[in-house]
């Protein structure tokens, strides 16, 4: 079986094409980006204004809780939907967008929200005693130390909409869940296996991507204290956060 | 929607009860699995990093994809709910790894030498001491862990594995708005059983939670 589906990955027939893998790989990234564009244009801004004004908590956790509605569920339901409105094929590449960029708001909100409104109040009082305005505040130091968070936000926002984008093929919209639904049609198993190698391999590439673009951007010095809230992604400074805690524990005993 | 559940009321509630099934048990099997592993990465700072990075990994492999790999590597048939636990197991305890490593790394420092100078053995201290006070931040992690898995297990309706997911695909291949709303009103319906019941849970096992607010 692994045989099969490997001589499927590598058989020439399936480079080229419309329907070749580095058409549907770039296909794919193309519905994430988009979606991920327009997500971050909607959510970043709304998470961090909240987060700014200190009021309004309440509209995150309503937004919060719609990561319990199932995603395949509403996909098919706004496709059905926009299907009786417009009498178009790009009725399908809307709904996906659409249900896409709902998906993709709760954890971008949510990053925009924690990482604006976990500053350390000092660093805010410090920014307005050298006399910095509101709006100073909010751009050079608030946005620079959410970085952080925001990114992690943006990290399960990305793996999010990378994995649904291939549900999003059931409704008829290209991609590399193509593979996947067209093979499920046919019962062609290793058709379906190697676009699944192929999906988890552009979500795991995704990741690692924003895992760097994430050390590049967020400012060294802004690491060391973040290192010892919960919610950062990278294992380097789990180490830090180890040592700080048992710092007490060492010193007690000789 | 009311004349369709009344029509098909026990094929709703046998699919309910496998949805059920199909994401609580990984729920548990899940939680089994990290509680060791948080455990070490909490003790070993190496491991921490490979523990925690490694589960986030697997949590980067879309559900779909899963599924269908699964049968690959277990050599099991595709229609098989096992593999549907499995990879639900997967992602449950890609979440739950660092919740319970953080769990236990908020555990007072003072309580656990309090412990040990009352002669507590380290398995003892383990489960008597550390445990519970981790019960909380855990249970918040098995929650957000509870409400993807339901959402999760109704893709696997693509498939043709049977659960609530079943009603929204053959409602969208009908055109059949009633049996959709039912399908997804469904796994809300449930998220938020299992929700309950994993705050219930919670309650019941921080008695001194309660006695500090009285």
């Amino acid at each position: 079986m692994i045989q099969q589906v490997f001589s499927w990955l590598f058989d020439g027939a399936h480079w080229h094409g419309t329907d070749g893998i580095p058409a549907r790989v770039l296909q794919h990234i193309g519905y994430c980006a988009v979606v991920l564009v327009i997500g971050a244009i909607i959510a970043v801004p709304i998470g961090a204004w909240i987060a700014h004004r200190g009021r309004g908590g309440w509209i995150i956790t309503v937004i919060n809780s719609l990561r319990a509605v199932p995603s395949l569920g509403l996909l098919l339901i706004v496709t059905l939907w926009l299907q009786s409105k417009i009498q178009s094929t790009s009725v399908f590449s809307i709904s996906s967008i659409i249900v896409l960029v709902v998906l993709a708001i709760p954890p971008l909100l949510a990053g925009a929200y924690s990482g604006v409104s976990e500053v350390d109040p000092a660093a805010r009082d410090a920014a307005r005693g050298m006399g910095m305005t509101g709006a100073q505040v909010f751009g050079r130091v608030e946005l620079p130390c959410a970085l952080p968070l925001m990114f992690s936000g943006l990290r399960s926002a990305t793996l999010q909409v990378v994995a649904t984008t291939t549900i999003a093929a059931t409704v008829g919209i290209g991609g590399l869940g193509r593979y996947l639904i067209d093979g499920l049609a046919q019962s062609n198993y290793p058709e379906m296996a190697a676009g699944a190698i192929c999906v988890a391999l552009l979500a795991l590439l995704a990741d690692l991507l924003l895992a760097a673009v994430q050390r590049m951007v967020v400012s060294p010095g802004l690491t060391g204290r973040v290192s010892r809230s919960r919610h950062t992604e990278r294992p380097g400074d789990d180490e830090a956060m180890k040592e700080q805690i048992s710092e007490p524990v060492r010193s007690a005993t000789p | 929607m009311f004349s369709f559940i009344q029509a098909n009321l026990g094929g709703i509630l046998s699919r309910a009860g496998q949805h059920a099934w199909l994401a609580g048990a990984p729920l548990v099997l899940g939680l089994l699995i990290a509680m060791p592993l948080g455990w070490l990465a909490n003790r070993v700072p190496w491991l921490r990093s490979v523990l925690i990075g490694g589960s986030g990994l697997l949590y980067t492999i879309p559900s779909l994809a899963l599924f269908v790999i699964m049968p690959l590597i277990l050599g099991t048939g595709i229609l098989d709910p096992i593999n549907v636990i499995i990879a639900m197991t997967i992602y449950t305890v890609a979440l739950l790894v660092r919740t319970v490593a953080d769990a236990l790394a908020v555990v007072p420092s003072e309580t656990e030498q309090a412990a040990v100078a009352m002669g507590y053995p380290p398995v003892r201290r383990f489960f008597a001491v550390d445990l519970p006070l981790a019960v909380p931040v855990i249970a918040s992690g098995l929650r957000v862990a509870a409400v993807s898995n339901v959402s999760i297990v109704s893709v696997a309706a693509l498939l043709g594995i049977p659960q609530l997911g079943y009603y929204i695909t053959d409602g969208y291949s009908n055109t059949y708005w009633a049996e959709m709303w039912t399908g997804v009103l469904g796994c809300v319906l449930l998220a938020l059983i299992f929700d309950a019941v994993i705050i219930a849970l919670t309650w019941l096992l921080t008695p001194w939670r309660r006695a500090v607010a009285a």
